[in-house]
């Protein structure tokens, strides 16, 4: 081996272990919620002082019972269901009220438009925290306390800057040409809106799906402040206020809801990463 | 094109019917009630009756006088800046990683955007239960090593648990930021790199000579996002440690839940939330500079 193969073989090393290092800090509580869900409480509470005791690993045989206790005798079926409620009705409303903006901020205003657009997208960054204080006023003003009303009204106020930014983003790649043949051909303005455009919003349509729905499995702060009766939570809600019975952890069955509610927003993030990110560049450098 | 020209073509007023309600909504539900956040800091407002008054700087007068909110002041500050600092480590340490070809990279990148991916909340808890004073396995495995005699109670120390609330930040904004790097390193030319190479720079002088510099205002982008998603976090702390142990880890969010919403006193509640202002003014100026001055990013 020469030098210069021994120096590659330690980059290499170091790549590996860097990965793996990086790798370990991200995936280790996963891989924690992963063994919690499925240990014996008698392999899972064992004090950390007993050092025979090898937490990392299954001792006894895994077990279902924190499965069964989560799905059969706890609300979490019912969080599961609340969270899709809502997350259909906020979609709803977003697409509605989001990619028109959107449309309207990349073709039609012009420069005014960008300014506007960039407002909007900066009221992205007035924080939950600071809206819900007033917003509880404004929720007990409309009689929507602990209601599912109340996220369906207030979660858009984070969807819509986000999405109208993504699909302004997004029409701004698209080629301007066919809603242009198409005007040549004789539509009206109107009617390219109507009937042609939609057909080249689908794909960012289905990013502000996504982006939406992540939200809204993803909200705490509003819901721990409007909702409190644990039949109406929702699954980020219920899971670490209503599964702790006072000072009882179930940490099977907690760990394993996590461990569910986390992997389909895994998947999906895996898949619209990208487009993400591109929102998220454009918002902040010049796009 | 004989079409004839009606108030279907007209682009200002189509773009402002479709542009009507997203604006309305911003404005009824973000503008408003942020007026409205400001009013009630001023006010004597209480969850019980919706009719309040004026109360001048009484909630200010009255906070600022509050050790507890000084220390979620300060506390919101170390954490935000702590969490931040080992986010720009991670994330260009493992932008660089992740630049590289390795086997395995495709399940090694679903475990990295895992931490960005789980509702706060349910990683809030899993790290309470990490962090638990009897079961913790980070206890377990420094003392099987070696490196612990004593005992660490991780949520029951105030420096500990202020540790703790740090390390649960970075982890789950470090792979936002490492993604943000990713598409910052991606639009360098790869020419300059190859000159580089060519004139016989290293991989530290590379990183630290062109790719950073490069990449300052990308990084700024993700260190951005990370300060308003630190700053004016609830669920972390909230999960983590409640504010305790005796009120010594609140942040600024905590402590307004606790007094406006909990306590029923929207007006200190308000007053509380209203100092989160300085830290979101920062990054919206340092935004807009961003925007202006630079063209790394631009697509």
């Amino acid at each position: 081996m020469t030098r210069g193969d021994v120096r590659r073989a330690g980059k290499r090393v170091a790549l590996y272990a860097a990965a793996l290092a990086i790798t370990l800090f991200a995936g280790f509580p996963f891989y924690w919620m992963l063994i919690t869900s499925f240990k014996q409480n008698r392999d899972l509470y064992v004090g950390a002082s007993d050092l025979s005791h090898i937490p990392w690993i299954f001792n006894d045989p895994p077990t279902l019972d924190h499965l069964r206790l989560l799905f059969g005798q706890t609300d979490f079926p019912r969080w599961v269901l609340n969270t899709l409620l809502v997350v259909v009705a906020v979609v709803c409303i977003t697409v509605a009220v989001a990619v028109p903006a959107g449309y309207s901020l990349a073709r039609l205003t012009g420069r005014w438009g960008e300014r506007m657009g960039m407002g909007i997208f900066f009221t992205y960054l007035i924080p939950p925290t600071l809206l819900f204080v007033p917003f509880s006023r404004l929720v007990s003003f409309l009689g929507l306390q602990d209601s599912l009303g109340a996220l369906i009204l207030i979660y858009p106020t984070m969807t819509i800057p986000f999405c109208t930014w993504l699909v302004m983003g997004f029409l701004r790649s698209v080629p301007w040409e066919i809603e242009e043949q198409a005007m040549i051909d004789g539509y009206s303005r109107l009617a390219v809106i109507l009937k042609v455009a939609p057909r080249l919003i689908v794909p960012g349509i289905l990013t502000v799906v996504v982006f939406t729905f992540t939200l809204v499995l993803q909200e705490f702060v509003y819901a721990l402040t409007f909702i409190s009766s644990v039949d109406k939570m929702t699954v980020s809600l219920g899971v670490p206020i209503a599964l702790v019975r006072g000072d009882v952890y179930h940490w099977g069955a907690l760990m394993a809801a996590a461990l569910f509610t986390s992997i389909p927003l895994a998947i999906v993030y895996n898949l619209f990463i990208d487009r993400f990110i591109q929102g998220f560049t454009m918002g902040a450098v010049k796009g | 094109m004989t079409h004839r020209r009606t108030l279907a073509d007209r682009e200002d007023v189509l773009g402002g019917v479709m542009l009507a309600p997203a604006l309305a909504y911003v404005i009824l539900l973000v503008g408003v009630p942020f007026a409205l956040a400001i009013v009630l800091s001023f006010s004597n407002a209480t969850a019980g009756s919706l009719s309040f008054g004026w109360a001048g700087f009484h909630n200010y007068a009255a906070i600022l006088g509050d050790p507890i909110f000084l220390r979620a002041l300060r506390n919101s500050a170390v954490v935000t800046v702590g969490s931040q600092v080992l986010v720009v480590i991670l994330a260009t340490a493992a932008a660089q990683v992740f630049r590289a070809a390795f086997r395995g990279k495709r399940v090694a990148r679903f475990v990295l955007l895992l931490p960005w991916a789980v509702p706060v909340s349910l990683a809030a808890i899993a790290w309470t239960w990490i962090f638990d004073s009897t079961f913790s396995v980070i206890n377990w495995t420094l003392k099987v090593t070696g490196l612990l005699h004593g005992w660490l109670y991780w949520l029951g120390d105030p420096a500990l648990a202020l540790l703790a609330i740090i390390i649960v930040q970075a982890w789950r904004i470090f792979p936002f930021a490492t993604v943000i790097v990713l598409a910052g390193l991606s639009s360098i030319p790869q020419e300059i790199l190859e000159a580089a190479i060519v004139d016989g720079a290293g991989f530290w002088r590379r990183l630290f000579r062109i790719e950073l510099p490069l990449l300052l205002p990308v990084v700024a982008v993700a260190v951005l996002f990370g300060v308003v998603y630190t700053a004016t976090d609830l669920g972390v702390v909230y999960i983590l440690t409640g504010g305790g142990p005796a009120n010594t880890t609140h942040v600024l969010p905590t402590l307004a839940f606790q007094r406006g919403i909990l306590g029923a006193d929207l007006g200190q509640g308000a007053a509380i939330a209203v100092f989160l202002l300085p830290f979101l003014i920062v990054v919206a100026i340092a935004m807009l500079r961003l925007a202006r001055h630079t063209e790394v990013g631009a697509r």
